[in-house]
């Protein structure tokens, strides 16, 4: 017995660890939602293209990581903000249904760029950080450093939506899309600037994916539904939500792949949500 | 006219295959059938603000099915159909009963049914000992020496057979469009669409409107996914259960123009003659180049023509008066 309960404690850490990474991409999501009213169906894949930008400044080019992951922030604020000004905006009045939808174009466009232009072979940036050992758990350091970094982002923003004008600006305007230009605040530029923010997010968790995951053009595809599953639950729009329900939905993967193999922890969670869609339609956690 | 048109070209259409085309054009042709019958499929929920990211879950449940049944236990096709159905009709209620009865529209539907389609694909590789996981599967071959077909099986290796298969279940299905189109509850699904709380106000039952709807589609789309796996006699979780397949039938039906009954099959060929055409041009170099295109194209369908091509077009050279939406009180 003892060795199981060693494999589960390592499963349930694991399972923290995973949370906060997907916490970090859930408040991304979330930010841009509560403020735009609009679901970036392909954020998974601003992801995906932020770890090429990664792979390619730090192994075609040579620079060293800290700045190829400086550049990756870079590539996700413009790519964040490009995503707004040519494509959000012109359907910014149209059906919220269409506004998914272009972003689903979008999503095929940035899949098949990257197939186009790195192949469809797996890469990595080669860089293994070892793994730290407590008596008989092992835990890699890509994981930990994921983690704390991911959770100091979050407290990051969360300090900057409290205590800054510009953050206080964006939860005012989502809560009141009218009123905002009647106390003259620009909402066109708290919409540029929170895309932004949302591609930064996305960059940042590409910097710690890349360093536990291969890159491929389809990358984007395996932690994309999660992530919706995780905001719907949440409630979409609800960043606090959207954290708690991050952290229980990683527990279930990392359990339900510890007792079973792992898809069926995916399995189960996915599972999961559909039941709770059922006692709570409107996410765990309604705003 | 318009009407002698269509007919014509719907006989210019079944004598196609009399005229000893080759086995390529032939098969491009079934595909095309296919998919725009499947397309279609999903536009009868579609179309009524259902939008749903999950269909490829029904494609995948009706192509396992039959596939399995077959392997596994022997059971003919026949039989695994209905077991597919049943299964199918299954997932589409517990879906459809909670996001109906809590007014789960918009996004959130269509995420939920996003999570949908990604179990069935998780399902289908989780259980690698019995569907063969990410390498897909086979069914065993039952078509006999100097025979070109098999009943049981539902094996034909005759195209031409198919052909006139897959076409019949195209027309079945936009025949179905038709009759929804033309049906009271395509008006009081419109009335939902526009304003949940005014329809129910004036009493039309939404829950059951849509849940009936839903459980159509799911069907529909489900034989298509048996007819793919038997047509092609490989299934694999990329290619029918996957989020790629569900995203490319609901951009295939807006693009092609999913208010206008032959718009999903527009969408439909436009796609296929899209990847057909780049992979001739580019061969091998085309990988992602047609999603590439299809990316760029859907986006801008999006900005300046959601109403699709075939929406566009129909709208422009339309004879008939736009039409207007009374309210109750004038």
């Amino acid at each position: 017995m003892q060795i199981f309960d060693i494999f589960l404690l390592e499963a349930v850490i694991n399972g923290l660890m995973l949370g906060g990474l997907l916490a970090l991409l859930a408040l991304g999501l979330n930010l841009i939602f509560g403020v735009i009213e609009v679901v970036w169906i392909c954020y998974a894949e601003l992801i995906m293209v932020s770890m090429y930008s990664i792979w390619w400044l730090f192994k075609v080019i040579g620079v060293p990581l800290p700045i190829a992951m400086t550049g990756g922030l870079v590539f996700g604020c413009v790519i964040g903000y490009a995503l707004h000004r040519f494509i959000i905006r012109p359907v910014l009045s149209a059906e919220p249904i269409n506004q998914l939808l272009v972003t689903g174009g979008v999503l095929f466009f940035l899949q098949a760029a990257a197939t186009v232009v790195f192949g469809i072979e797996y890469k990595n940036i080669g860089v293994n950080l070892p793994s730290l050992n407590i008596g008989e758990i092992s835990l890699s350091w890509s994981r930990i450093i994921g983690f704390i970094v991911s959770i100091a982002a979050i407290a990051a923003t969360y300090l900057f939506l409290n205590r800054t004008f510009l953050g206080t600006a964006i939860r005012a305007i989502s809560q009141d899309r009218q009123v905002m230009p009647l106390i003259g605040v620009n909402a066109e530029k708290i919409y540029l600037l929170t895309s932004a923010v949302g591609g930064a997010m996305a960059a940042l968790a590409a910097c710690l994916l890349v360093l536990q995951y291969d890159l491929h053009p389809a990358v984007g595809l395996t932690f994309g539904p999660i992530l919706f599953v995780i905001c719907v639950l949440g409630g979409l729009g609800n960043l606090i939500g959207g954290f708690i329900a991050a952290f229980i939905l990683a527990q279930i993967i990392s359990i339900g792949g510890y007792f079973l193999q792992g898809e069926w922890g995916y399995v189960i969670a996915f599972g999961f949500f559909i039941v709770a869609m059922f006692v709570r339609p409107q996410g765990l956690f309604k705003r | 006219m318009i009407k002698k048109i269509g007919w014509l070209l719907l006989v210019i259409l079944g004598t196609l295959p009399l005229l000893g085309l080759g086995s390529y054009p032939m098969h491009l042709l079934i595909v095309a059938l296919l998919w725009s019958y499947i397309y279609t499929s999903w536009s009868i929920m579609g179309r009524l603000g259902l939008v749903s990211f999950g269909h490829s879950a029904f494609i995948g449940v009706g192509a396992y099915s039959v596939v399995m049944m077959w392997n596994l236990f022997g059971w003919s096709p026949w039989v695994g159909a209905l077991v597919g159905i049943a299964v199918s009709l299954v997932i589409a209620f517990l879906i459809g009963w909670p996001c109906f009865r809590f007014k789960i529209v918009g996004n959130y539907f269509a995420m939920v049914t996003l999570a949908l389609s990604e179990i069935v694909r998780l399902v289908i590789v989780a259980m690698r000992e019995q569907t063969g996981g990410s390498l897909g599967m086979t069914p065993k071959a039952a078509v006999a020496e100097g025979s070109s077909y098999s009943i049981l099986a539902l094996q034909f290796s005759n195209k031409i057979v198919w052909f006139y298969v897959v076409m019949g279940f195209w027309l079945l299905g936009l025949f179905i469009w038709h009759k929804v189109d033309r049906s009271m509850s395509r008006l009081a699904l419109e009335a939902i669409a526009e304003d949940e709380e005014a329809a129910s106000s004036i009493g039309i039952n939404i829950s059951r409107t849509k849940m009936a709807i839903t459980l159509l589609s799911a069907l529909m789309t489900c034989i298509g996914g048996i007819l793919y796996a038997q047509y092609q006699l490989y299934v694999n979780p990329q290619t029918v259960a996957s989020l790629t397949v569900s995203l490319q039938i609901v951009f295939g039906a807006i693009a092609g123009g999913m208010f206008v009954m032959l718009g999903p099959t527009v969408g439909a060929l436009l796609l296929l003659f899209l990847s057909e055409s780049l992979r001739i041009v580019l061969g091998s170099q085309s990988q992602g180049v047609d999603q590439l295109i299809y990316g760029a194209l859907l986006i801008l369908f999006i900005i300046y023509m959601p109403k699709g091509i075939l929406g566009t077009l129909l709208a422009r050279f339309d004879q008939k008066p736009v039409r207007v939406h009374t309210s109750p009180t004038s």
